[in-house]
Formats: structure tokens, C-alpha cells, sequence
């Protein structure tokens, strides 16, 4: 009988309600009163230079209260990069200023270089329409080996080239590692990109600027999944505004997938001009600037080569890879493919021999940063593609050629020859698991049953391995982070025993407020309805650093625990006071205090009345009140892992690839509530396939942005994707974190993508074109048809 | 100015607009009906969706004063008479067919339109049907699903 409440259940979520009946309070839903709105003017060329503008027409327009370019913000902080990557030769990355409005030069299209305040939006961008802008347009460049060319175009003239970084990873092992692959009996090479994605949460983003003079207080509305990080970023590197002036609130926030992790200029901006002209500002984002502006994901080119034995056991593995930074450097840009991508290379596997070399490169594009799985995608792809094409080398079953591999349960912890140490897996157990719900012994009589109907069926199964839960301060404070990366809870407690949770993580889909409150009720074994979660707002919550990376529960949530154990601690001080017990014998179970061995007892609510109403207390061992606050600092990543598996029919005459099923057995430690946790899958999985199939952002040679709008830009819908069946039984907690969990946010857009490709090339291997090992993705019509017919 | 008179979710509103203003943006910004969200700019992810004259009409394509005249119904017009969930939105509540909430209410729409044009429909008419809605959360698995379980409520003889 499934439990109805408290860890384990799946309780309908609250925050449903609002949603469901148009209540939803979203960052453009809020008008503040006197607010006027701005319209950015932005780049319509990838390079040029800013020769002059021409503001007097555009300033006479009607409504217009201030016309502002990158002159204004020459002396105010660029965006800065939160992490400082080193590169194999010691030398830090290369930084250029990313300033809020460009100045002297525009280097992407839809680089912001001027700004137009109005009292309505209609006159902002009347108004801007009249700006005379004289822009010279230069020669953009836009592939990343040819930014690295000699004698290329400079992104930023102040740098000495279009490298951010050359990392090598663990450089100490470059020799062995090229050693062992001269050397093996067998070696696969694949060369493939990880396509430019664009995140798209449905809502654009918005950010709405006051400033109150009379005591110089700054607010901010923003679309973010981390206010406290934005406060920290924009008051302290850019505006100079303290903390205690300055207030950051992102209400209802209509899904983030990393893209609003991110300080955006738009949100200096907003905020810088509420004082320059004396009124609130807001801005709302069209799609179209979304496409423009929204830190975009993945875009990598690689070249991996996995050495092994004859038994297919893995000897080492070299992998070079360029990574497109776009124009500037997004907050978390140059961590994405270096300590996200770099250290998950080992994957499920025991492979004792691993190096990863990765070049930064700038291009006229839009920044790219972190998009839902950031670099542990990329990394996963690569690797679980490049077995495939092993496998079929080798004559080996792709399957069975992972089993080989694999890391065994009696070998946890596990220290990887990439800097990491897995706490726990059993990826046998997933991989059983998954031959049982994607039924994959029932294979050939489904691709028989295809073929009957004309159309080609393929298999397609692999592994992933993620760092999530991040992450532990002090080791990615060596790794370069500019930032700690704890969080922190406070559990305040009311005098009838009601609870407030103010959190450091944002919910924007992932059910916080329902799922939240499931733990600290049963650590209390009080009802759930007596609690209620507090975030987004920095001038309630206690300073900590958002949702991302799958960390919420098990970074933020641990933080929750350890607040409501001190909540425990201090009542069962006062429980035994109220009981004149020693507070040894005080047992606290469903919410009941009681006296061990007698039928004394106090309940929940009366203890929580006395700490406010202090008439019969303590007073001279502890103050009154119940509320506590916990920062929880993780001792390690966590490491969510499972198998996969995509049946796929090519329709021979077209190319056209249809999803038939789709499996994913996940081990997500323990689960707090299975329905929020399948809908994770669920969706993570779509936005994989999507990426496989669809989804791809395209520049021309010009930097021209082809996919400026959901006309071109192809996102999956209804009915590209089928019903999934997902499991996450398979569950091995976590050592280090008091609720054992390991994070389900990203897994699904994690593992996905290459059990789509491995099913694609399976289709047509199966065919008898055994030319096609690989087809970059999107696996649209056209690729899959030309690949057939090369 | 265009001056305009329509019923929204059965109470008769005016007001004074640009021609050139939307439908959509005549709901949020004038009469405050936030629920009807904006999420592109070309007509795509169907967010706006609202029900003119009891057909699904996408609020960002429509000029507000086309619909002059009109019975228009938005996502807060959706609740029964008491304040309850309709069947359509609890169906989205119970089967958790919604995250973080933004593509919400124009799913509804849309999966009500479908519902009183086709009200036993097959999984893969959904999905079609769904075509001009995108969300970015759910992978649509929990959406279908939530659609099947509104359907099979409010035909409860359909299966007989």
C-alpha cells in the first residue's frame, strides 16, 4: 500500500492550484505602479563596429524618458564569469569585459547596444525605430577551429586570440594515456558535435527595476532559479549596490533549464535605470530576443578514441574537444566543458587510462553556459557512442560489452582516474532493469513486425553516469569556482506549530512546495498541510545558492534536515522542562513527546506555544522562540546512473525517424516523492530526444542566427514522443547526505540523446548499410536519408 | 482608439484600444486576466490559447478588437461555479500533466476545445491535437494522460 503521505508519497502538489486556475503570479504578471518599460536595440549584424548614434529623432518621440547606450555603462562592471578555468599550460582563461550595453563594438546578433525608456512599450519601440545607428558591419566568424585558424578575426581585439582556454585533464596522465593507445590491440575513433541547443522554458524572461530614493533601496523582479546568486553577482561585480540595499525576488518562474541561472545585462540594466529615471522599469522578452540573448547550451566538436583489449575490456580513452564560449562569457560558461564534462568521462566504466583536452574558443555567436545536464550530456554522448560503434566493431553486443566494463557494486567508492570518487552504483541492477520494462528480449519480433509493415526498427541502449548535487565548496573552490556552492534552510517553527521553510533553492516546476514539506513532516510526524515552503525572495530567505545541477533536495534539503534536527533538539529541551523529565528520557515520535516508560506526554503544538508564550520555561538554559537555521555544505557530488534504451523505425523512403518506445531505468538513491520524480524523467527525456531528433540553433557563415524563432527552431511536440516507461527502483542512497538522495533533475536529457543515435545506426546497420556508423545530431529526415544513400 | 465591448468569462467588460493591440495583451494588461501567458511572438507554443465563441483561438493572434462582441473564456473562467478544479484542470492536478505551470492554462484550453469537439479521443489524436501547444517540462507524457483520464470522467458512458 502506497504510503499517502511523507517520504515516499506521491501527494498531489499544491502549487497546482494556481497554476491550474490562471493564479500563477510570474515575473510579468507584476505591474508596479508608476513602471515605464524598455525596449533593447540590438545587433542585427554578428561583428561590427559602433561608429556613431544618432539619438536626437528617437529622443523627440513621444512618451520616451531616457535613451541610454554603452557609453552610459563605461564605467560600470561587466558581467562577470563566475569560474576561473586554468589552463594545461598554468595560465588563467582568457576574460573579456562583457558590458551591460556594448560599446565600441557589437559581437553577436542581438547584442544589446542601445536601451529605450517609455512610459508604454509600444513607445519605447516606436522610439527606438528612429535611432540612427552607424554600424560596420565585420567579417564575423563563427566555426571554432577556423576562430582558432591563424590570422583570424578577433572576437575582442584586447585578447590575444579567439582562445579562452586549452585545458588538459588530468594532464599528468597525457603520456600514459597516448601510450596505452598506441600500444592497445584496438582502437575506436569517433568524430562528432553536440549540437547548439536553445533552452526555451516557456516563459521569456522579464526583469522589472525600483529604486527607492528616500533610503537608497534597490528591487529587483527577475525570472531567475537563484536570486541570492544574482544579488551577489550584480550588487557586488556590477551595479556596487550592498547587499542590505538591495533586493532580488523571482516569483512563480515558468521553467529555467539552466538558462536563467545566469546574470543577465538586462537585469543590471532594468535596475540601474529605475534611479536613472526615477521609475520603475520593466522589461518582458519577445521570443525572438530569447533566441538572441538566452545563454544557449552543448555546441561542442569532439574527437574521441576509446583503446581496449580483445575482449573489449577498456584500456584508455583520449578525447579533444572545442567548445564554442559564443561572444562572451557567460556566468558558469567555462566550467561547463571542463569540470562538468571532463570529470564524468569515466562514465559507468572501470577504463584505467583517461585524458581530456578541451579549447575554449570565442565566435561571433550568443554566449553559450549551462543547459539542463551542462557538459555531462556532452560527455555521456560521446562516450556511449563511441562504444556502440566499438561494439560492432569488435563483433560484440553492445549490452554485453558495457557489462564488461562496468564499475562492480563491491568496488564503491570508486576514485575514477578523473578526479572523482563515486560513492554508490549498481549499474548491473539498472541495466536488469531495464531489459525487463523496455522488454528487450521482445526486440526482433517487434523488428520483424516492423519490417512486415515496410519500415526499418532499431535498438538503441546505453548508460549514464552524472556529478550532481553541487556541489562541495571547498573542492570546486580549487577547481576555479568564484562561489561557495552550500545552501541553507530555515525552519521557523510558530507558536500553534505551523511551520514556514525558507529555502535557498527557486522552484520553477520541480515541486518544492510540495515536496519539501513531505520531509520535514515526516521528521516531525506532524501533517503536512502545517507546512508551508518560503523561497525566492532574498529578503526572506536565507542566503543560498538557487536550484541547478540537480541540487535542490540533496543540497538544500540536507540543509532543511539539519535545521528541523536542531528544531527537535531545542523542543524536546523544552518538552522535557514542560514534563519535568530529564531530557535524556524524552522520546519524540508522531509528532508526541512522551516520558519513556511512563504516560506522560506533550504534544507537538503545546511544546511549540511555549516557546512562545514562555510562562513555564527554561529561561535560563534557552532563549524562546523555535527557529532555526542550517547551511549544508555536501561532502561530495552525488552520482544518479542508469541504462536506457530508444526503439526507433526509419521510414526507409523518406528518413523520417519515429520514436516507438522509450525506457530509462534510473537509481536516484531515494525517492521523496515517485510522481514529481517520473515527471523529471519524464520531461528530461523530451528535451533529449529533442536534441536527437529536432531540436539544432544554426548561424550562417555570416553569424546570421537562422533559428530566431519557433518557426525554424524545431521543438518537440506532442506527438514526436511517446509514452515513456520509466523505473527508479533500483536505488542505491547516497553515503554523504542525511536523506540518501541523489538528484532526478537531469538525468532524462542526460542519458537520452545517444540511445536515440545507437537506435538510429542500429536501424540502418540492420538494413545492411553498414557504411553508417554515426549521424551528428539532429537526426532530421534529410541526415538520416543522405546518410543512407552516401 | 478602438472602443470594444465583449463578455469575458460570462461579465460584459469595455475599454479603449490601439488597433493595433492583441487580444492577449488586452486580457493581461487591461482587465489583469494574467493567467493567459505570452510565450513567443509567431503563434507557436500556444500559451495565449483562450476560447472565442466557444472555439480555441490563440489570444496572441487575434487584434482585441476583432473581438468586439464576442463571449470570450480564459483559464479563470475554467473553475466550477463553487471554485472547484473543472474536470479538465483536476485531471492536469491528479495526473501531474503540469511543472512549472507557464504552458498550463492554454493546455487546458486546448484539451477542453478537444474534448467538446472530440470527447473520446485516442492517444494519438491528443498528441495532434496538441500540436500547437508546446511545453517544455512534462514531455507531454502526464498531459496525455491527464487528457484520457478528462475524457474518460466526462463520458463516463463512452466506454459502455
Amino acid at each position: 500500500m502506497p504510503k499517502d503521505s511523507g517520504i515516499g508519497a506521491s501527494p498531489k502538489r499544491r502549487e497546482d492550484v494556481r497554476f491550474l486556475t490562471g493564479k500563477g503570479k510570474y515575473t510579468d504578471d507584476i505591474n508596479v505602479h508608476g513602471q515605464a518599460y524598455v525596449h533593447f536595440v540590438r545587433s542585427d549584424v554578428a561583428h561590427g563596429t559602433i561608429n556613431g548614434l544618432n539619438l536626437d529623432r528617437a529622443k523627440g518621440m513621444p512618451g520616451v524618458l531616457g535613451i541610454f547606450t554603452g557609453a552610459d555603462f563605461a564605467e560600470v562592471g561587466g558581467i562577470p564569469c563566475g569560474w576561473q578555468v586554468t589552463d594545461r599550460h598554468g595560465e588563467a582563461m582568457q576574460e573579456p569585459k562583457h558590458p551591460v550595453l556594448a560599446h565600441g563594438k557589437v559581437r553577436h546578433v542581438g547584442d544589446p547596444y542601445a536601451a529605450v525608456v517609455a512610459e508604454t512599450l509600444d513607445q519605447a519601440r516606436d522610439a527606438a525605430a528612429e535611432i540612427d545607428a552607424d554600424i560596420a558591419e565585420l567579417p564575423a566568424v563563427v566555426d571554432m577551429k577556423a576562430a582558432l585558424a591563424d590570422g583570424s578575426v578577433k572576437v575582442h581585439d584586447d585578447l590575444t586570440s579567439n582562445l579562452c582556454y586549452d585545458w588538459g585533464f588530468v594532464e599528468e596522465n597525457r603520456e600514459a594515456v597516448d601510450q596505452a593507445i598506441q600500444a592497445a590491440p584496438h582502437v575506436t575513433t569517433l568524430e562528432l558535435t553536440n549540437n547548439r541547443l536553445v533552452a526555451n522554458p516557456m516563459e521569456p524572461r522579464v526583469a522589472i527595476g525600483e529604486y527607492d530614493g528616500s533610503g537608497g533601496d534597490y528591487t529587483l523582479h527577475t525570472t531567475s532559479q537563484n536570486p541570492h546568486v544574482i544579488r551577489l553577482l550584480m550588487g557586488a561585480f556590477v551595479l556596487g549596490i550592498p547587499e542590505h540595499k538591495l533586493r532580488v525576488v523571482a516569483p512563480d518562474v515558468g521553467g529555467g533549464f539552466g538558462t536563467k541561472i545566469f546574470h543577465y545585462a538586462e537585469e543590471a540594466f532594468c535596475t540601474w535605470a529605475a534611479k536613472a529615471v526615477g521609475r520603475p522599469v520593466k522589461w518582458t522578452s519577445s521570443r525572438s530576443e530569447a533566441f538572441m540573448s538566452d545563454a544557449q547550451g552543448r555546441d561542442h566538436v569532439t574527437k574521441i578514441e576509446l583503446a581496449m583489449d580483445n575482449d573489449g575490456k577498456f584500456l584508455a580513452l583520449r578525447t579533444d574537444t572545442y567548445a564554442n564560449m559564443g561572444a562572451y562569457l557567460s556566468t558558469f560558461a567555462s566550467s561547463v566543458p571542463t569540470w562538468l564534462h571532463g570529470t564524468l568521462m569515466a562514465g559507468n566504466y572501470t577504463t584505467p587510462l583517461i585524458y581530456v583536452n578541451v579549447k575554449a574558443v570565442f565566435t561571433n555567436t550568443v554566449p553559450v553556459d549551462a543547459y539542463r545536464g551542462a557538459g555531462r550530456p556532452e560527455a555521456t554522448f560521446q562516450l556511449e557512442r563511441v562504444i556502440d560503434k566499438a561494439a560492432r566493431e569488435l563483433g560484440i553486443d553492445p549490452v554485453e560489452l558495457r557489462r564488461r566494463n562496468f564499475i562492480q557494486p563491491d568496488q564503491f567508492p570508486y576514485a575514477t582516474p578523473v578526479a572523482v570518487e563515486y560513492d554508490t552504483g549498481d549499474y548491473g541492477a539498472t541495466m536488469d532493469k531495464l531489459a525487463e520494462i523496455a522488454d528487450l528480449s521482445g526486440f526482433e519480433a517487434r523488428a520483424a513486425e516492423s519490417q512486415a509493415r515496410g519500415k526499418l526498427r532499431g535498438l538503441g541502449v546505453n548508460c549514464y553516469i552524472e556529478a550532481c548535487g553541487i556541489a562541495p565548496s571547498n573542492l570546486v573552490g580549487q577547481l576555479g569556482a568564484r562561489a561557495g556552492l552550500y545552501d541553507a534552510a530555515t525552519v521557523r517553527v510558530n507558536a500553534t506549530g505551523s511551520i514556514s521553510v525558507m529555502v535557498g533553492a527557486h522552484s520553477h516546476g520541480q515541486g518544492h512546495e510540495t515536496t519539501f514539506p513531505q520531509v520535514v513532516a515526516e521528521m516531525l510526524g506532524i501533517d503536512e498541510g502545517m507546512i508551508e515552503i518560503v523561497h525566492g525572495d532574498t529578503s526572506k530567505i536565507p542566503f543560498g545558492m538557487g536550484t541547478y545541477g540537480s541540487r535542490s533536495l540533496a543540497v538544500c534539503g540536507s540543509a532543511m534536515v539539519r535545521a528541523t534536527e536542531k528544531i527537535i533538539n531545542k523542543a524536546r529541551k523544552i518538552a522535557a522542562h514542560l514534563m519535568e523529565a530529564s531530557e535524556a528520557d524524552v522520546e519524540f515520535a508522531n509528532g508526541q513527546f512522551s516520558v519513556a516508560g511512563t504516560d506522560k506526554s506533550v504534544a507537538w503544538g503545546d511544546v511549540t506555544l511555549a516557546a512562545y508564550v514562555p510562562h513555564n520555561y527554561p529561561l535560563e538554559d534557552i532563549e524562546p522562540g523555535l527557529e532555526e537555521t542550517a547551511f549544508y555544505d555536501p561532502a561530495n557530488f552525488t552520482y544518479p546512473a542508469g541504462a536506457y534504451a530508444c526503439e526507433v523505425e526509419v521510414d526507409p523512403d523518406t528518413g523520417k525517424v519515429q520514436i516507438m518506445r522509450f525506457a530509462a531505468a534510473d537509481d536516484f538513491g531515494n525517492v521523496i516523492n515517485p510522481m514529481i520524480v517520473e515527471g523529471q524523467v519524464h520531461g528530461g527525456l523530451a528535451q533529449g530526444i529533442g536534441q536527437a531528433l529536432l531540436e539544432g540553433c544554426v548561424y550562417d557563415e555570416n553569424g546570421q542566427l537562422i533559428t530566431g524563432s519557433y518557426m525554424d527552431y524545431a521543438m518537440p511536440r506532442a506527438d514526436d514522443v511517446p509514452f515513456y516507461a520509466v523505473d527508479h527502483s533500483t536505488q542505491t542512497p547516497c553515503t554523504h547526505n542525511p536523506l540518501g538522495v541523489k538528484g532526478c533533475g537531469e538525468a532524462g536529457a542526460i542519458g537520452s540523446p545517444p540511445a536515440v543515435v545507437n537506435a538510429v545506426v542500429d536501424a540502418l546497420q540492420r538494413a545492411g548499410k553498414t557504411h553508417v556508423t554515426h549521424i551528428d545530431m539532429p537526426l532530421s529526415p534529410s541526415r538520416v536519408w543522405a546518410a543512407m544513400h552516401a | 482608439m478602438v472602443d470594444i465591448s465583449m463578455e469575458v468569462n460570462g461579465k460584459t467588460v469595455s475599454g479603449s484600444v490601439e488597433g493595433r493591440t492583441l487580444l492577449v495583451q488586452f486580457l493581461r494588461e487591461d482587465l489583469r486576466l494574467t493567467g493567459t501567458h505570452v510565450g513567443c511572438d509567431t503563434g507557436q507554443c500556444g500559451a495565449c490559447v483562450v476560447h472565442v465563441d466557444g472555439k480555441s483561438v490563440k489570444a496572441c493572434n487575434m487584434l482585441a478588437a476583432d473581438a468586439d462582441g464576442a463571449a470570450v473564456t480564459t483559464i479563470e473562467g475554467m473553475a466550477n461555479a463553487d471554485g472547484s478544479l473543472g474536470t479538465v484542470q483536476a485531471a492536469f492536478q491528479e495526473h501531474h500533466g503540469l511543472q512549472c505551470g507557464f504552458c498550463t492554462p492554454g493546455m487546458v484550453m486546448t484539451a477542453a476545445a478537444l474534448l467538446s469537439e472530440n470527447p473520446n479521443p485516442t492517444e494519438a489524436e491528443i498528441r495532434a491535437y496538441l500540436e500547437g501547444n508546446i511545453c517544455r517540462c512534462t514531455g507531454y507524457h502526464n498531459i496525455v494522460k491527464a487528457i484520457q483520464a478528462a475524457a474518460a470522467q466526462a463520458q463516463p458512458m463512452a466506454a459502455e
